[in-house]
């Protein structure tokens, strides 16, 4: 083979390759890394996966959050309306997680049906209420008058860097 | 009035962009100097209109106009002087003014620094910065116009998000700004070029300074954005693969990628097609960038339904932006291929390596930013990719990279001599794996094969360039060869340098970090890698548009005192929000951070403390990147060589 030509196949060998090995970490990366979302009627209905982490998404239950006294362990009770979870979490809550407030947690369902967050997001908007939440209380049908409205006008009121706060557990 | 005068200031800008955009470039086609010459002024006049549009929307944010619905929407009676001059880019519309005069001022910048470069060419350059402007302009005035009036006009607004009140957020996205409408400098090169039918070294060598310039812009301004997370978000992470950062860093990445490529371009006339792509992408990425964290894309795909203009205004424009200069080059194509050949083992190669890594690195971290919005788009349901993801793929992508920035610099172009580059840095190398391997010793069982590796390549690319650095001074006869050697080679070398810095940070603190979440009750104390937090209860502060609860907490260290750390929680009176006030006691080896959490009764509260080892490199490295930078554009080079090019153009033509 000519010398020039022999260099060229080599470089393109190198480029394919390289390439192909990063295509395939990424595919796998990417397929182990998508988090789905679920809200409390589709984990009610058993359509969540257990032991598998995913984002679910309601309203804070009013009353519903209690506290262990010497702990940071928290526990409350999510709602789209229509059914309601009950999620634990180790840590510090972000400053906007409030009874009646429209939050995402991330984590895992146990065997127990008990869902363990890792992660709590609020948005820093005492009106926002995150999209996922929006869509699951419109599925549900129990989107309260007001939050349709807001939820309707959202889209440019306010963006801003870095709008979610969260809450990491250890 | 002031903010009629405003709209008129823009309304005659978009006249003068339209001007700006045609005329020259006609000039240049029929070959008629006065045309040409047209450019300057133009640039000029409508970097003027455009401040005056901005002067008066600040104006309006300083009188507290709230018949103006976009100052109702930022401002507040009580909001500080200073937060109210910044809040005029605290939102959507007065952020586009904002990148608006920047680009007005990038123009003025090259029409200023370009008075050296051939005549048809510059007016080129403006011409296509000018119709960049007029797009924006056009976009601003008709769908998100910054004036737009509130009848009746409210008696007081709703104050600026509280997030954004903070001397990190005032700099924050100018700086950002700078960085994404740098690069359409570095796209209208590119674009002139292919109309004038000519990618030769000269075009690189113009582009080189200009891609540098706003690279280092957008460097300082990422950097700033996750400093600006770390203290201000209270919760001490500094990246979070958030789509609004990797909105940042998918130009940065891509414009990482140009200037090595345009090096290439200069030195060797190669890579032309692909500098020139890289060139459009780096633009085209800058504006998906503004448009993803401005247009509420990202807090819902559905938003678009809500107010269809914005959408397909910018879709348009990108549309145009990227498609334009594609058919340009098709056309082009058969006058500008190079023909270049060069040895398997050479400078070209690693830089293709380089680019290669680095182009791929973001196509992945776009995947990962764009997936869940298409999916979201078509109704496909809810998804997010969470940050394992893109540290699954970012690192190994990262790790072969490193080791390329120790080596590339010492590689001969076209052809090199791999024996005898392997006599010359075998010692460094070895030195590198040694030092590696007594840290190994040293925190054995501590620390992830990760973390050696992490610090191993910092550890030679800090080497590699010290050596570097050490035998061209030696070779120019000492510290009075300094002047010599010229600067853009030791501003690439501090550039790696602050590259291997950031990563000694980023190693570091995700191996040895430690996060505490826990109850304290007065009195209550908590050690944490051998600091001793004592809480003292909390007591109420003030502040000008907020009220506060602040958390006492003395640390000691081996029964000596270190400091008070008083992390805040605040309420801000309008917009009734709570914010966490992170306190912390910063050492270039470590941080000691702390937020306040909630109130658990009888005074007890939850307190979230971190020991953050060598975080603050992170920032330290992305500051000597830009130093590298400074240095890079300040190369006396690139000025000597321009009137050098201008004596050839004169002879040709």
């Amino acid at each position: 083979m000519h010398p020039q030509r022999k260099r060229r196949l080599y470089g393109v060998l190198f480029i394919v390759i390289g390439v192909g090995i990063a295509t395939a970490l990424t595919m796998t990366a990417f397929r182990e890394n998508l988090l789905f979302f679920f809200s409390p009627s589709q984990i009610a209905a058993g359509e969540a996966p257990v032991e598998r982490t995913f984002r679910a998404g309601g309203l804070v239950v009013e009353d519903s959050v209690r506290r262990e006294q010497d702990s940071t362990e928290v526990s409350f009770e999510l709602t789209d309306g229509a059914h309601s979870v009950r999620v634990f979490y180790d840590g510090i809550l972000p400053d906007l997680f409030r009874e009646g407030q429209g939050i995402v947690a991330m984590g895992q369902l146990g065997q127990d049906g008990v869902f363990r967050a890792s992660q709590v997001l609020a948005k820093h908007d005492e009106n926002y209420m995150p999209p996922e939440v929006a869509e699951a209380l419109k599925a549900a049908g129990k989107m309260p008058q007001h939050e349709m409205k807001q939820y309707q006008t959202d889209g440019y009121s306010r963006e801003n860097d870095s709008d979610y706060e969260s809450g990491y557990r250890q | 009035m002031i903010p009629e005068l405003g709209n008129l200031a823009l309304a005659l800008a978009l006249a003068v962009a339209v001007v700006l955009s045609v005329v020259p470039l006609a000039g240049a086609l029929r070959g008629n100097h006065a045309w040409m010459a047209v450019a300057h002024p133009a640039s000029v006049v409508m970097l003027l209109l455009l401040m005056l549009a901005y002067a008066c929307l600040s104006w309006a944010f300083v009188a507290h106009d709230f018949s103006v619905l976009y100052v109702a929407g930022n401002s507040h009676t009580e909001l500080p002087l200073v937060y109210r001059l910044t809040a005029v880019w605290g939102g959507h519309e007065g952020s586009l003014l904002l990148w608006l005069v920047m680009l007005g001022g990038w123009t003025v910048a090259v029409s200023v620094f370009s008075r050296a470069l051939p005549e048809v060419f510059t007016a080129r350059v403006l011409a296509v910065l000018g119709m960049v402007s007029l797009g924006f302009i056009a976009f601003t005035l008709f769908t998100s116009n910054p004036f737009e009036r509130l009848f009746p006009a409210p008696m007081q607004g709703t104050d600026l998000n509280p997030l954004l009140q903070d001397p990190g957020m005032i700099i924050h996205p100018p700086l950002l700004y700078m960085g994404y409408v740098g690069f359409a400098v570095a796209y209208a090169l590119a674009v002139a070029a292919l109309i004038g039918g000519r990618l030769d070294s000269a075009w690189a060598r113009w582009s080189r300074p200009w891609t540098t310039a706003a690279w280092l812009f957008l460097t300082a301004g990422i950097a700033l954005g996750s400093w600006w997370a770390y203290y201000e978000l209270g919760w001490g992470g500094w990246w979070f693969w958030d789509p609004v950062e990797n909105a940042s860093f998918l130009p940065w990445l891509v414009g990482t990628a140009l200037i090595h490529s345009l090096a290439v371009t200069e030195k060797r006339g190669a890579f032309k097609i692909w500098t020139v792509l890289l060139a459009i992408s780096a633009f085209a990425l800058s504006l998906l960038g503004t448009f993803l964290v401005r247009s509420g894309v990202l807090t819902s795909v559905h938003a678009f339904a809500t107010d269809p203009e914005r959408g397909a205004f910018l879709l348009g424009f990108f549309v145009i932006a990227v498609g334009a200069p594609l058919l340009l080059y098709a056309w082009r194509a058969p006058r500008v291929r190079s023909v270049v050949s060069f040895e398997l083992f050479s400078r070209e190669t690693l830089m293709l390596a380089n680019n290669v890594f680095l182009v791929t690195a973001a196509a992945t971290v776009m995947l990962g930013t764009l997936y869940p919005l298409i999916m979201d788009a078509l109704g496909q349901g809810r998804i997010s990719v969470g940050p394992p993801y893109f540290e699954a793929v970012f690192v190994p992508l990262m790790l072969p990279l490193l080791l390329l920035v120790g080596l590339g610099p010492w590689v001969a172009w076209k052809r090199a001599d791999a024996a005898a580059l392997a006599r010359r840095l075998w010692l460094t190398f070895g030195v590198a794996v040694a030092l590696c391997a007594i840290l190994l010793l040293w925190l054995w069982g501590q620390a992830g094969l990760l973390v050696f590796v992490g610090l191993f390549m910092a550890l030679w690319i800090v080497l590699s360039s010290a050596q570097g650095v050490f035998e061209r001074l030696r070779r120019h006869g000492g510290l009075a060869g300094l002047r010599r050697i010229p600067a853009g080679f030791f501003g690439m070398h501090l550039a790696h340098v602050g590259v291997a810095v950031l990563v000694v940070g980023v190693t570091v603190v995700s191996a040895f970090e430690i996060e505490r979440h826990v109850r304290m009750a007065p009195g209550d104390t908590l050690e944490v890698a051998g600091y001793e937090f004592r809480f003292g209860g909390v007591r109420e502060v003030a502040g000008p548009n907020f009220d506060a609860i602040e958390g006492v907490l003395r640390v000691e260290r081996n029964g000596r005192y270190v400091t008070t750390l008083t992390p805040q929680k605040r309420y801000y009176r309008v917009q009734r929000e709570p914010m966490t006030q992170a306190s912390r006691h910063p050492r270039p080896w470590r941080d000691l951070f702390t937020a306040l959490g909630e109130p658990l009764g009888d005074g007890a509260w939850t307190v979230r403390i971190h020991f953050k080892p060598m975080v603050h490199w992170i920032w330290g490295g992305a500051g000597l990147m830009v130093l590298g930078g400074l240095l890079a554009i300040s190369d006396r080079r690139y000025r000597a060589r321009r009137r050098d090019d201008r004596a050839i153009e004169g002879k040709s033509a």
